[in-house]
């Protein structure tokens, strides 16, 4: 039985014809700006771009524009320093954070598991599916109202409504990176012998990765947005709330301030998943330069 | 010589848009232990409808296979199968490919690396162990499926048009290896292809299909090996054989 295995691994008494077309692959030893220089390019212009609006919102701000309407970098830097100093905008940034966080890693995990078992029993999927995609097409701030009524006007409301938002996106792209595997790859398991559990860890789990984790992905700045929708609709802290009291004050530096902080956390969270992206599925073309 | 691998009254048909489409009919294969099969005939003829019951990958309509006189009732790794599409996992490397079939038995991680390492080597992919199969050319992927295929030491391959899609030297190139290694192992293989010239080359029998799997041609192909087909001796009944596999082919399109 292992008579194969020994003719193939058996010495090289024939040079085999095919080794001629494989490929030569050698350093390319190409000179740093070669290397980096589009990169480093493409971040100078960033640079460029956003000093140069920035440049122009302080000139037109108090000229052009009232300050009233669109305040100005200054008076938002200023107001940043402000709340960094007296406590502010860490108190409510954490809050916002944690809701944020909390909600996402909720509604990820349900939507995770859950796409996964209802994409595996395909019958129950085909059922449930027209259910769910209605669900997910309801506005999260409409059902923000009956959130209160459920749990409340504390931080376990926002944390559902947030986690509510990021388990449909990530539910409807595992579903659909499940069902989106190529037969050939289930088969080819199959071929090899390997057991249900075997085909599930081995084939279909890592093989719909790429969906899950553009559910993963775009459900990010939901979870945000979960978090800050249910402050804005009621509450007496977060980042939401700080948005909401500027404004009824007309206090756009403040409002211009806590979008400010709530750009950054989205962004931070953006890197955070594009680096587990990127860890994961190294075996994809490099998906496009994006942030 | 023992049968290794039996069709009786095979039959498979599948449902599309509300009506039966008719892939295979009542048919009748006898593979003997150690024998070189080709199966000859254009696409739709059947020929890959009957591999993916062979390898018990479908489950026939009626009819059934048997494989060493057992009903095959599911895939093993006793029998190798090359698909005609790329099935390489495309989050694996080429190593962690080619020993998949070791991993899913069990078998140790330093064992099945050696293993896999020693059969990349041999299919002359040494160097891109660490490549994933997007980073390969169409015939390297086809060495690392044979790769995989070979490492589970399979006493049957089922092959199914596996150089089809490869350029012509390359193609010379596997079509040797693939004799070498039949000849030192004493496999059996089915052969599928819709190339004449291939199955001159390659068989001891060659069936050709028609439509449904409908038995056209059956033949012994009684050329020495090696054969070289182009040389002179042995052109007059290479010739002939070209000559009848062609008619027999034609016959079968005209069915």
């Amino acid at each position: 039985m292992t008579a194969i295995r020994n003719f193939m691994t058996g010495s090289k008494h024939s040079p085999s014809a095919a080794a001629a077309s494989t490929p030569v692959s050698f350093p390319a030893n190409r000179s740093w700006w070669a290397r980096h220089g589009r990169t480093v390019m493409i971040a100078f212009w960033r640079v460029v771009l956003f000093v140069v609006v920035m440049a122009a919102w302080q000139f037109t701000a108090g000229r052009l524009v009232d300050k009233l309407f669109i305040s100005c970098p200054s008076d938002v830097a200023q107001r940043l320093a402000k709340w960094t100093g007296n406590g502010v905008l860490w108190a409510n940034a954490r809050i916002t954070v944690e809701e944020t966080v909390l909600g996402y890693v909720i509604g990820a995990a349900v939507g995770v598991v859950l796409g996964f078992v209802l994409a595996l029993l395909d019958t129950l999927g085909r059922i449930a599916e027209p259910f769910m995609i209605a669900l997910y097409s309801i506005p999260k701030v409409a059902v923000a109202p009956l959130f209160i009524i459920w749990f409340g006007i504390d931080v376990r409301m926002k944390v559902l409504l947030a986690a509510a938002t990021v388990f449909f996106l990530v539910f409807l792209n595992t579903l659909s990176g499940v069902r989106a595997i190529e037969a050939e790859l289930v088969n080819a398991g199959r071929l090899m012998d390997a057991n249900k559990r075997q085909l599930l860890i081995k084939v279909i789990v890592p093989g719909s990765l790429a969906g899950v984790i553009t559910g993963l992905r775009v459900a990010v700045p939901y979870a945000l947005l979960g978090a800050v929708v249910g402050e804005l609709v009621a509450s007496n802290r977060g980042l939401g709330y700080l948005i909401l009291s500027s404004a009824s004050a007309f206090d756009p530096a403040g409002v211009f301030a806590a979008l400010v902080v709530v750009t950054v956390i989205a962004m931070v969270l953006n890197l955070v998943v594009n680096l587990f992206d990127r860890h994961v599925t190294r075996w994809r073309p490099p998906a496009r330069e994006s942030v | 010589m023992t049968v290794v691998l039996a069709a009786e009254a095979l039959s498979k048909r599948f449902l599309k848009d509300e009506r039966y489409l008719v892939a295979l009919e009542e048919f009748n294969l006898a593979v003997e232990g150690g024998s070189f099969v080709v199966i000859l005939g254009r696409s739709g003829c059947g020929k890959s409808t009957f591999l993916n019951m062979a390898a018990g990958l479908t489950k026939p309509t009626s009819g059934r296979v048997l494989f060493n006189g057992q009903p095959k009732l599911g895939p093993s790794q006793e029998i190798g199968y090359l698909t005609q599409s790329d099935s390489l996992m495309p989050w694996r490397t080429v190593r962690r490919n080619v020993e998949m079939p070791l991993e899913l038995r069990g078998i140790g991680r330093k064992e099945r690396s050696l293993t896999a390492g020693r059969l990349i080597d041999r299919v002359g992919l040494s160097g891109f162990e660490h490549h994933y199969p997007r980073e390969l050319s169409g015939g390297m992927r086809r060495r690392a499926s044979l790769a995989r295929m070979l490492i589970a030491d399979p006493q049957l391959l089922l092959l199914d048009e596996p150089f089809g899609a490869l350029d012509a030297q390359l193609r010379q190139a596997l079509q040797r290896q693939l004799l070498e290694l039949w000849k030192s192992t004493g496999s059996t293989i089915v052969f599928v292809t819709h190339d004449i010239e291939e199955a001159i080359l390659l068989a001891d029998r060659v069936v050709v299909l028609a439509s449904r799997g409908r038995v056209v041609l059956d033949r012994m192909v009684e050329l020495e090996r090696p054969r070289d087909l182009e040389q002179p001796a042995m052109a007059v009944r290479v010739a002939e054989y070209r000559h009848e596999l062609t008619v027999a082919l034609r016959e079968a399109a005209a069915a």
